[in-house]
């Protein structure tokens, strides 16, 4: 495609709105200022529309698209929140089943479609990706000739360039010393300032030009870090429950680090214990009531040799660390964070076999709820078997006893108890506050006797190799929004034609700034200051609005 | 010429973000995060079984096996366990072994579900969970289908009819 040359001699792209160097506007508008958007440069998508290449191109080159996919990931991140994601689903669940059963034919199709894992669905992550490409080619689309122009930029400009700038004034002057008073002032004000035949051309900020795009370079940065996360071994989010005692594998880790847990300790402020000046706060909400400190005191292990899963692994100590919150135990990349916990879980039960009429006791027995043994001999002929062990107790849709998981939350047990005088044995079925005689009445009955509680810690395991990356990225990213944001990039014009000095001037933002900055260049050197010619366009359209109401 | 280098600059940016981008959603959807997926070697484990004979998986390398893991509170996997039984009596003979891997229950209860169906395959009980973990476990049941060189052939999740279960062991014989 041609080039146009302009009457100054330069040579511009086609589809450039006025001429790169002298300003000279190179088509026919008929809107009385310039629109400077880009500085007139031709945004190539627009003009070349050949090639497949080119046609992809300009899709993504235009804003309008990229807002539109914008918008279409913020609707679809809207509905994702209108029913759970599946990890928010109880356990043990078939989220096909659930989805359906629980909200209906809306509910299918929001399985089907893939907004119950959002953020992992294909759909979801192309838009993302979709983006991240339009945000690409419109920067390069548009940072190219937008440094050509700012590049190519002379000094002298054209009668049209000038008188169609929205500051502009035009004043007869003799003297034409006074520019020097004018530059010297100018250069005062940190304006980079270029000279030409008597023509001034004064800049500053033009950096802030540049912001959009630096800020758009940190989110393709941010982009790529998010994109690592799926690269094997980059990143590991997992939790671990461990109870207190406990031994065990660390998930994500593949075999290779163990944890103990010796104790879990939650603490609240108490009245009188504390440093005085918590006592106002205290009192507000109650002694007990505002926690203190969450704190997991753990061992940390390597396995020494090959990594076996379920056989006994061969444990070395690497540390012991109190995990509390926001003091995670590091190792190897990999931290431990606390992230809740549950106080007083069951471990186990004691029960007394007892005369129901005499209520004389024959011996106690200990339940271990984790690992129950089957058979308790209590001496004398007296015998207590275990014949079953719901942990999580419930009556199924049979009308069973069953368990809803391993956890004893709810433990029962079907005992059966042997007494010299009841050799066949009596069968009881016995759960928290209620005892059930299958067969008929018995003589003898567990009695409750006790418990034995301990806590349990859930950890966060975190390796996080993509961090640094999301970091840089939101720092280029902030760069690019203070540089465009505090920054204006100013112009100012003057140009001496036929004994007058013509005055123009523009500005990116912030014309109120750039007005009074001119005031006090031009003040007492008899130019005249600058009308906004927008404003003016403005207030006589208005005018016209009242006129006619 | 101008024209000709524009084209390249194009085509050469539009394939580096169609590089970045089929690379990600290849990475999330088409490749696991771990060695745990189709056509991998299954990772080995030992665990021991109810009657106290330790299992190790590589040890029925030679033999397709048929590994699930299950719970006795899980009601899919209670229906299919019938059915895994029934299978495993026909397929026994033709080198096709059956492992049910509970998750880490109390004996007790994994006992007497065991008596309860009659099962007469090994059932091995995960206590420390790290199994599950090996096998990133989620949810119940989930059933491997191993081949006689310890490649996973296929990774159910759900309940089994008692067709599809003849159909997988069929899929593994050696």
């Amino acid at each position: 495609m041609e080039q146009v040359k302009c009457e100054c001699g330069h040579v511009n792209p086609y589809g450039t709105a006025f001429c790169e160097a002298c300003g000279k506007p190179l088509e026919e508008v008929e809107k009385p200022l310039l629109d400077m958007r880009y500085e007139g440069s031709a945004r190539r998508s627009q003009t070349y529309n050949k090639t497949v290449i080119d046609k992809i191109w300009n899709f993504f080159s235009s804003v309008k698209v990229g807002v539109w996919l914008i918008v279409i990931t913020l609707i679809a991140s809207a509905i994702g929140t209108i029913f759970p994601q599946k990890m928010y689903l109880p356990p043990n669940v078939t989220p096909a089943q659930y989805y359906e059963d629980e909200y209906g034919w809306a509910g299918k199709l929001y399985y089907e479609l893939g907004f119950d894992n959002l953020y992992g669905s294909w759909w979801y992550m192309l838009l993302i990706a979709l983006i991240g490409v339009s945000l690409v080619i419109c920067s390069l689309d548009r940072v190219i000739p937008l440094y050509r122009a700012l590049n190519n930029q002379g000094v002298t400009r054209h009668d049209a360039f000038l008188r169609r700038q929205r500051l502009f004034s035009a004043t007869k002057i003799e003297d034409a010393r006074l520019l020097e008073a004018i530059k010297e002032r100018l250069a005062k004000r940190r304006y980079h300032i270029r000279e030409e035949n008597g023509n001034i051309l004064a800049e500053k900020g033009r950096f802030s030009r540049w912001g959009p795009y630096v800020n758009h370079i940190g989110l393709i940065i941010f982009l790529i870090g998010a994109m690592l996360r799926f690269v094997p071994g980059m990143y590991v989010d997992k939790v671990l429950w461990i109870r207190e005692g406990e031994t065990k594998e660390i998930p994500g880790t593949n075999g290779e680090y163990f944890l103990k847990n010796e104790k879990f300790t939650f603490e609240t402020y108490q009245k009188g214990k504390e440093n005085a000046v918590f006592n106002a706060a205290i009192d507000r909400v109650g002694s007990g009531m505002v926690a203190k400190t969450y704190e997991t005191k753990a061992v940390l292990y390597k396995r020494v040799g090959p990594v076996i899963a379920g056989e006994e692994p061969k444990l070395k100590k690497i540390k012991e660390y109190k995990i509390r919150v926001n003091e995670p135990l590091k190792y190897d990349h990999y931290a431990l964070y606390q992230v809740d916990f549950k106080l007083n879980e069951l471990k186990s039960m004691s029960f007394a076999l007892i005369d129901k009429q005499t209520s004389k006791s024959f011996g106690m027995i200990t339940v271990d709820l984790l690992q129950p043994k089957e058979s308790y001999d209590l001496g004398n002929g007296y015998r207590v078997e275990l014949l079953s062990y719901f942990p999580d107790f419930y009556f199924d849709d049979d009308g069973n006893p069953n368990t809803k998981s391993r956890v004893p939350n709810n433990p029962a047990f079907v005992f059966k108890m042997y007494a010299p005088d009841k050799p066949k044995g009596e069968v009881s079925f016995v759960a928290i506050r209620q005892t059930i005689e299958p067969f008929g009445n018995n003589k003898y009955k567990m009695a409750f006797a006790g418990i034995d509680t301990r806590n349990v810690s859930a950890l966060t395991v975190r390796r996080d190799f993509t961090l640094w990356v999301l970091g840089i990225g939101g720092a280029v990213f902030m760069i690019g929004l203070i540089q465009g944001m505090y920054w204006n990039h100013r112009r100012i014009w003057l140009k001496q034609t036929n004994g007058e000095v013509w005055l123009a001037a523009h500005t990116n933002k912030n014309w109120f700034g750039l007005k009074r900055e001119i005031q006090a260049v031009i003040d007492g050197t008899g130019i005249t200051m600058p009308i906004d010619q927008a404003e003016i366009a403005k207030k006589a359209q208005g005018g016209d609005e009242h006129g006619t109401a | 010429m101008m024209k000709k280098q524009r084209l390249v600059m194009r085509t050469v940016v539009l394939l580096l973000l169609l590089a970045a981008v089929g690379y990600t959603i290849y990475a999330n959807f088409f490749t696991e995060k771990t060695e745990i997926k189709v056509g991998a070697t299954a990772p080995d484990f030992e665990l021991t079984d109810l009657n106290g004979n330790t299992h190790r998986l590589s040890d029925y390398r030679g033999k397709g096996v048929f590994l699930n893991f299950w719970g006795t509170w899980c009601k899919p996997c209670e229906r299919e366990m019938p059915f895994i039984n029934e299978q495993y009596k026909a397929y026994k003979k033709q080198g096709v072994e059956v492992l049910a891997v509970n998750v880490g229950e109390p004996k007790l209860s994994v006992q007497k579900f065991v008596d309860r169906f009659g099962l007469t395959f090994p059932v091995v009980i995960d206590r420390e969970d790290q199994v599950m973990n090996a096998y990133e476990i989620d949810p119940l049941p989930t059933t491997f289908l191993i081949d006689k060189n310890g490649k996973i052939q296929a990774i159910i999740t759900g309940t089994m009819t008692e067709e599809k279960v003849k159909q997988y062991m069929e899929s593994i014989k050696p």
